[in-house]
């Protein structure tokens, strides 16, 4: 190992990307991946603190310091089997959690220098490990399958959250029966966030690998009405997890917004993602190839419409933000990475109306101009319009992705379920179980939108305690 | 894994065909005015249809569909024993039935088939139902045995008086609204021009009348928003908050145009299908 002072002095080990200009035209990954030389120098940028303050910022606790260890001692099997610990989606996570607010936010480097890239070693790892290994070593984890098969669990929707009770709970010898409303399992992962963020193989891999601990996946099964709670409990199954995600779009209530042009990011990374329309005609879900586009919102939904619009042939891209790029909510990298491809920041600026042509056809719409005013209820500062400063923007396409409202499908069939006041599914904070005994739930159904780890963080604490009561 | 076709009838050849698939969990839930999402194969479109009919036991769903694109044209390349890749369902809400007197039910074209089953349901619950179907001629009708067999009081419009009233299904309500006394409901499911008539002739005599609406739609299970529609002044999800809604409050209008969003890819991926559809004799 190096001498601590020159690790210190020493950056971050860039991450290898496509060129922004080649990229912005075509849905191959973005972020290309370390190689082992570049694995193995950022490796040895960890001090293996005494108290490792990482591991805190990780929501599914992950030791983070014992797989850069081993990483470290060129030990890849050590260092994914550390990881694979407590977190059953690593390649995803390493791609998609925002690590600024969390692991590497914490990282003591970070004080004075640059962090140790966690989450580019943790997608090192479980890349090599997946490409060396193939999936059989993921059976292989020091458990065998189904040592209690007569104890069953059922997760509703497949998502990050129930992706984690059945890895967590298959791995300890349980059955395990996913039953997921669309055609295809992984929620978020497979119909939200795009191909050039995270592609489908990696989600599918992981997925097989949870099929081959014994989880089973029941697509086109819709909780509520292809079958109830209390259907599954008739069936036989011992406790139930609730991971159906967020729901419907919010819309703006602004006027236009059924224009035809006008879109919910939700439909528009749908129709590209999970009906794969990038290449329509080849496959038949068709979507709009608007030529100048504007997304409202600044959020990763945002930044991925935005993103998505470029790579599907338009000319402009702009994102429409009532605050600052300060305030954005998106991930850093993701900001960056769509400047860099070419999408223009339109900060402080709020629509207010869209208009259309004769045939309903959006053809422009008019922002209002903002400036900052005192800090809100969510600590930031509140955008105040200016009065009488209006501006019009041309476009023949608008994607709005200003946040989604709980979907009401398993709600409104099981009326039992007590709900938070914004009508979100209430659940206790440390077992996860709801209003309805062995019934549990997590993930954006609870919290409202928020991250893929902090939806595997409670999938984690929901199947420990599923785990407690039937093992 | 996929969904067999335990049968396969063209009603009306190249136009008009049922299909009765096994799709046992979705048969056991289904209510009238429910419907599924449908994919035909690994790059298929999912595509809304109403179930117009199920068998419990036989662990069936019946639909009836009109071929308009792609995906109902290359449906119709499908034969019995074959197979839908996915089949989800039962989603929407169901009809609200309950016994509430004298209810018309009207139908036009692929929708008559939809309207039996919301017809049949309100007959289990006891009410009196006076059906209305039309269509342009007497040999595009559908569904008018079924529906005799339940319902005594079947009224039929044909456009050029091959069969029944000549002229449309809405002379004949209209009549039907100024003899009767008491009428508690009408129900019209067909083309959106079909329902929007209904509903102006209803306005007048104020009564409650309901409709279902064939947005566009992607998941069907109120995640996009890609089936929105104005009611009341409020924009409403179909597949979640509908499909049916109270007509004297739909925005038609603005339905018809959402429905041509995506006619340019339409009109490709069909012209495409032919050309394949021909190279490959099919
Ligand atoms: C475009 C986009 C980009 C994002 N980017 C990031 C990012 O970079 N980093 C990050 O950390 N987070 C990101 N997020 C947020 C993150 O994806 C979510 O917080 C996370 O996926 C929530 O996981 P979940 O398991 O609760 O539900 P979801 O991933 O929403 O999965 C729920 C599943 O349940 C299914 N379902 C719904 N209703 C039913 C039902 N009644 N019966 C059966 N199944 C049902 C759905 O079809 C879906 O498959 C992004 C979200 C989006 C939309
Ligand atoms: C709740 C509901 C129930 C329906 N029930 C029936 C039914 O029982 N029988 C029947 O024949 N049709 C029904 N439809 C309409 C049917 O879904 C469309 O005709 C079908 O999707 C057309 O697909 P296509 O690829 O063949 O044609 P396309 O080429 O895709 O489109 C041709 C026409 O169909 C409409 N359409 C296209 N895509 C959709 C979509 N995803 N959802 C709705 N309409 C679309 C368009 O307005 C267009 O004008 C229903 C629609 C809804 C929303
Ligand atoms: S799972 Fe996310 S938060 Fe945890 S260590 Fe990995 S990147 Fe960091
Ligand atoms: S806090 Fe940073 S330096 Fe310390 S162990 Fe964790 S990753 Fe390594
Ligand atoms: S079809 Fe997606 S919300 Fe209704």
């Amino acid at each position: 190992m190096a001498d601590k002072k020159s690790k210190k002095v020493r950056g971050r080990t860039p991450m290898p990307h496509q060129e922004a200009a080649e990229r912005a035209h075509n849905f191959g990954e973005v972020a290309l991946g370390y190689s082992r030389e570049q694995a193995l120098i950022e490796a040895e940028r960890c001090l293996q603190c005494k108290k490792p303050l990482c591991r805190e910022g990780c929501p599914v606790n992950i030791d983070i310091k014992g797989f850069i260890g081993a990483l470290v001692d060129d030990d890849l099997h050590g260092a994914y089997d550390i990881i694979r610990k407590t977190n059953s989606l690593p390649a995803v996570c390493g791609r998609v959690c925002p690590q600024e607010n969390q692991c590497e936010g914490m990282c003591v480097l970070g004080k004075k220098h640059e962090p140790v890239a966690i989450g580019r070693l943790e997608r090192y790892v479980a890349d090599a490990f997946m490409a060396e290994s193939a999936c059989e070593e993921v059976t292989d984890l020091d458990t065998c399958a189904l040592t209690r098969a007569d104890r069953k669990v059922a997760c509703i929707g497949s998502g990050p959250a129930s992706l984690t009770v059945a890895g967590y709970l298959a791995g300890r010898g349980l059955k395990v029966d996913v039953y997921e409303a669309l055609h295809e399992p992984g929620g978020v992962l497979i119909y939200g966030i795009p191909e050039f963020r995270l592609p489908k193989t990696v989600v599918a891999r992981e997925i097989d690998g949870l099929k081959k601990l014994g989880v089973t996946f029941h697509t086109n099964w819709v909780g509520g009405r292809t079958i109830t709670i209390q259907d599954l409990f008739e069936q036989g199954y011992d406790a139930v997890f609730v991971g159906v995600g967020a729901g419907l779009p919010r819309f703006l209530g602004v006027p236009g917004e059924n224009l035809v042009g006008v879109f919910s990011a939700n439909e528009y990374l749908t129709r590209v993602n999970l009906g794969r329309a990038y290449d329509f005609p080849n496959h038949d879900t068709p979507a709009y190839r608007g030529r100048h586009v504007v997304v409202l919102g600044a959020g990763n939904v945002a930044m991925d419409a935005a993103r998505t619009a470029l790579r599907m042939d338009a000319k402009s891209v702009t994102i429409v933000y009532r605050r600052t790029e300060e305030e954005m909510p998106a991930r850093k990298e993701e900001i960056t990475h769509a400047v860099e491809e070419g999408v223009r920041l339109s900060c402080l600026c709020g629509p207010v109306l869209f208009h259309g042509d004769n045939q309903g056809r959006l053809k422009a719409m008019t922002v209002q101009k903002m400036r900052l005013g005192e800090p809100d209820d969510s600590g930031r500062c509140a955008p105040v319009c200016i009065e009488g400063e209006t501006e019009q923007l041309k476009c023949d396409m608008a994607i709005i992705a200003v946040g989604t409202r709980p979907n009401p499908i398993l709600l409104e069939a099981t009326p039992e379920l007590e709900l938070t006041r914004w009508g979100y599914i209430a659940a206790d904070p440390e077992t996860c179980e709801t209003s309805i005994p062995n019934v549990f739930a997590g993930g954006d159904i609870v919290t409202g939108a928020a991250t893929v780890i902090s939806a595997m963080g409670a999938g984690r604490r929901a199947a420990a305690e599923i785990a407690k009561r039937l093992l | 894994m996929g969904y067999k076709i335990v049968k396969k009838a063209e009603l009306i050849p190249g136009q008009t065909t049922m299909m009765v698939i096994e799709a046992p969990q979705v048969a056991k839930k289904a209510k009238p005015g429910n419907f599924v999402m449908l994919r035909v194969s690994e790059t298929g479109e999912r595509i809304p249809l109403t179930i117009a009919d199920c068998d419990r036991e036989a662990g069936t769903v019946t639909i009836v569909y009109l071929v308009v694109g792609k995906t109902t044209a290359e449906m119709n390349t499908l034969k019995e024993g074959g197979e839908f890749l996915d089949v989800c369902g039962p989603l929407g809400r169901p009809t609200h039935i309950e016994k509430s007197g004298t209810v018309v039910c009207v139908g036009g074209g692929t929708g008559i088939a939809a309207m039996h089953h919301i017809a049949k349901g309100h007959v289990e619950a006891g009410n009196r139902v006076i059906a209305i179907v039309g269509a342009r001629s007497k040999n595009l009708l559908l569904f008018c045995s079924e529906l005799s067999s339940f319902c005594p009081e079947l009224r039929i419009a044909t456009d050029d008086g091959s069969e029944g009233h000549k002229g449309f299904v809405t002379e004949v309500l209209q009549e039907i609204l100024e003899t009767e006394d008491e009428i508690a409901e009408v129900v019209a499911i067909g083309p959106v021009p079909m329902m929007e008539a209904v509903c102006r002739v209803t306005l007048p005599f104020k009564v409650k009348t309901t409709v279902s609406l064939n947005s566009i739609m992607v998941d069907g299970i109120g995640m996009c928003g890609a089936c929105r529609c104005t009611v009341g002044g409020k924009t409403l999800f179909a597949c979640v908050d509908g499909p049916e809604f109270d007509g004297h409050k739909v925005d038609f209008a603005e339905l018809r145009t959402r429905l041509w969003q995506f006619r340019e890819q339409e009109e490709e991926s069909m012209e495409k299908f032919s050309q394949e559809c021909q190279c490959h004799g099919r």
